[in-house]
């Protein structure tokens, strides 16, 4: 993590020529080893460099996406209306032969509903429930507006196997999102488990508690700005410092 | 003589010392007309190893020997491993992934490095891909093994248990001649294998594929006909395809509710395609169909491994790229596995050049496209999903692990609500969950 985490200016971009309207998913990272503050004298640490891509690609893939997206994409369209999807879907990215829809959340369970139970979709499993945080993790991605929390669905369509990926960003202050248990009770756990780690909220949860980390645990663990924690090791006469303190390449 | 009036028992002096008279009955009188209406009973089993599935805790409401609701209460072996591997670099989150589902480690590091592949945009080499193939279905073996032993267990039939766990040795030390270890292998890495194929590994194989439909054959005859053993499956806990769908559940069970869903056969990877082999299938969604489908996967899995071994050609098992190939071979030292003596006389004595990159390439490790992927693969649970998230750097942004027990454990209740308490055993010995899988 750079030093600068919760501002939202990167020393150099204007220097590198950094465009939020050109630039297509970039980000900037600071000095080399990820370790600021620790006396380097190597001068690495003052190196900004621009990233090829950052963390979260913030460009829409253009139609025609190719193979059964568009497939796809035309009977969500029709099985929601053209003025819901418009309002819904904020972006779509076809990216490694997979397809995710950036999803705004008020119309998560419109399209999660018709994904179920569309005859032409019939995405009838919910593989996975997670999210992502993207805190820091390069230019673009933490600008405001941006929000850094991802509830990420994994869907599978045993009909046609097909696989689609929803993305819902909500940010830290209003971690707030659907629970999507009534179509697919599978969520149950899933949400739990998101909700223990990265403290989102899914509203409409049966039990909403914690699953992994004890009731009266403090804080979420895989949000980046919770600390890995862990002791130094002493080993033949050295110190090893815990793994997120140690110097790495960034 | 004196007696004296005591609620509980009187007692009288006699010559002898003083007697008691115990007497009771009155329980009518305290509890009401029926002793046994309205018995709500709350038994909290665990939290401890049901047997060797882990640590699991279960919550269950009993009115007689009928349990009305099951709850789990899981996380006792949440050791945060998806986290961890946010700190460390690419390669390194292979030895860590190994350790969830601690029965099925090399579908584990499968899936990761196939996602670190996927990121990358590479191809593997042919004869790494085989070997994977190969080393995965005797994972499959051993970890079905397991999960009818600790069946067998779990239902009284020790012999079941002994005998499981005997050929499951059998396949860990296949797997420890090939990959040093007999768990937490860390043999697949991002761009192929560790290593090749130790000289006399084919031919331990071959041999343990002679004796392998022997012991199949064993276990159908110590279990299968088995009046008790049936008595204790059959119709108990029952799912059928819709409920599997809903709760997410994959693998043997949804296969023993009658759907054919398996994704090496759906969702092809590593060559699946173009091997011979069925999806065994039973129609009867309950503990009994999901025994079956095991013992048949074995059978299938023995078949692949027979394919895999005809298919074997020389090459390399490493991608060609050296600035992700791991620089050195593996060989075993007076110390241990380790980085081959050849090797370090090249880096420490002949070429500089090739110390700093075998330096940079271990301590820094490479880089990886930024992007996201999805990548499931069939462990022997069902679904092992690799959902990994990379922001350009040398390490993983995010690690998210779709493991199949997490989610099949979610139909304990669905299975044992409504069933006595001793089928809630078998409902989840059914289920075959790995709670290092489920707490991660």
């Amino acid at each position: 993590m750079s030093d600068d985490g919760g501002s939202n200016v990167v020393p150099g971009r204007e220097e590198a020529g950094y465009d939020d309207a050109t630039a297509p998913s970039g980000g900037f990272r600071k000095g080399s080893f990820g370790v600021s503050g620790s006396g380097d004298t190597s001068g690495f640490g003052g190196l900004v460099r621009v990233e090829p891509g950052g963390a979260v690609a913030l460009h829409s893939t253009e139609r025609p996406y190719g193979g059964w997206f568009d497939e796809v994409t035309d009977a969500l369209i029709e099985a929601v209306g053209q003025a819901t999807y418009d309002a819904a879907v904020q972006r779509v990215l076809v990216d490694r032969g997979e397809i995710t829809y950036f999803v705004a959340r008020e119309h998560l369970l419109t399209l999660a509903q018709a994904l179920r139970d569309d005859e032409a979709l019939r995405f009838e499993l919910l593989s996975s429930l997670s999210a992502v945080d993207y805190l820091d993790s390069g230019g673009p991605a933490v600008a405001p507006g941006r929000p850094r929390l991802h509830v990420v669905y994994h869907l599978t369509s045993m009909t046609y196997r097909r696989r689609i990926r929803l993305e819902v960003a909500v940010s830290a202050e209003d971690p707030h999102v659907p629970s999507v248990t009534a179509s697919y009770p599978t969520a149950d756990w899933h949400e739990r488990e998101t909700f223990d780690m990265f403290g989102i909220v899914f509203d409409g949860h049966p039990g909403l508690t914690r699953i992994l980390m004890p009731d009266d645990w403090d804080g979420h663990p895989q949000r980046k700005d919770y600390p890995l924690g862990g002791i130094p090791v002493e080993y033949h006469d050295a110190t090893i410092p815990p793994p997120d303190t140690r110097r790495a390449y960034r | 003589m004196t007696t004296t009036q005591d609620p509980y028992a009187g007692s009288r002096e006699t010559t002898e010392g003083r007697v008691y008279t115990v007497t009771g009955g009155d329980w009518d009188a305290t509890l009401g007309a029926d002793p046994h209406e309205n018995e709500r009973l709350v038994v909290n089993m665990g939290p401890q190893h049901p047997s060797t599935h882990g640590v699991l805790r279960l919550v269950l409401d009993l009115e007689g020997e009928t349990v009305t609701k099951a709850r789990v209460v899981i996380g006792y072996l949440h050791t945060g491993i998806e986290k961890n591997t946010e700190y460390r670099n690419w390669v390194q989150g292979t030895t860590f992934v190994t350790r969830m589902d601690y029965l099925a480690p090399l579908f584990n590091e499968a899936g990761y490095c196939m996602a670190v592949e996927k990121l990358l945009g590479i191809e593997i080499p042919q004869r790494a891909a085989t070997i994977r193939v190969l080393v995965m279905e005797l994972n499959r073996i051993a970890s079905h093994l397991v999960a009818l032993a600790t069946f067998g267990m779990e239902m009284g039939a020790l012999t079941g248990m002994t005998n499981g766990f005997r050929e499951r040795e059998m396949v860990l030390d296949l797997l420890e001649e090939i990959t040093g270890l007999r768990m937490n292998h860390a043999y697949i890495r991002p761009g192929g294998l560790a290593q090749d194929l130790p000289e006399g590994a084919v031919g331990h194989i071959r041999e343990f594929l002679e004796v392998m439909p022997k012991r199949v054959a064993d276990f159908h005859r110590l279990l299968t006909g088995q009046p008790i053993w049936q008595r204790r499956l059959k119709d108990v806990g029952y799912l059928d395809v819709t409920g599997c769908l809903a709760l997410g559940v994959t693998g043997p069970i949804l296969r023993a509710a009658g759907l054919p869903w398996d994704l090496r056969k759906v969702e092809p990877y590593l060559g699946y395609e173009t091997y011979d082999f069925e999806v065994p299938t039973a129609d009867t969604s309950d503990a009994w169909g999901r025994y079956l489908v095991r013992m048949s996967e074995v059978n299938e899995s023995l078949r692949i491994i027979e394919q895999a071994l005809d298919r074997l050609e020389p090459g390399p098992v490493m991608v060609e790229d050296r600035k992700i190939a791991w620089p050195a071979q593996l060989s075993l030292g007076p110390d241990g596995m380790g980085n081959s003596h050849e090797h370090v006389a090249h880096i420490m004595g002949q070429s500089m050049e090739a110390l700093i990159h075998h330096f940079k390439l271990v301590t820094e490790g490479f880089r990886v496209p930024a992007g996201q992927v999805y990548v499931p693969v069939e462990s022997p649970r069902g679904e092992l999903g690799y959902h990994v998230v990379s922001d350009g750097s040398t390490r993983p942004w995010r690690v998210h692990v779709r493991d199949p027990s997490f989610v099949n454990l979610q139909a304990t209740a669905a299975m044992s609500e409504g069933g006595m308490i001793a089928d809630v055993i078998a409902a989840i010995a059914s289920i075959d969950p790995v709670m290092g899988g489920v707490d991660r």
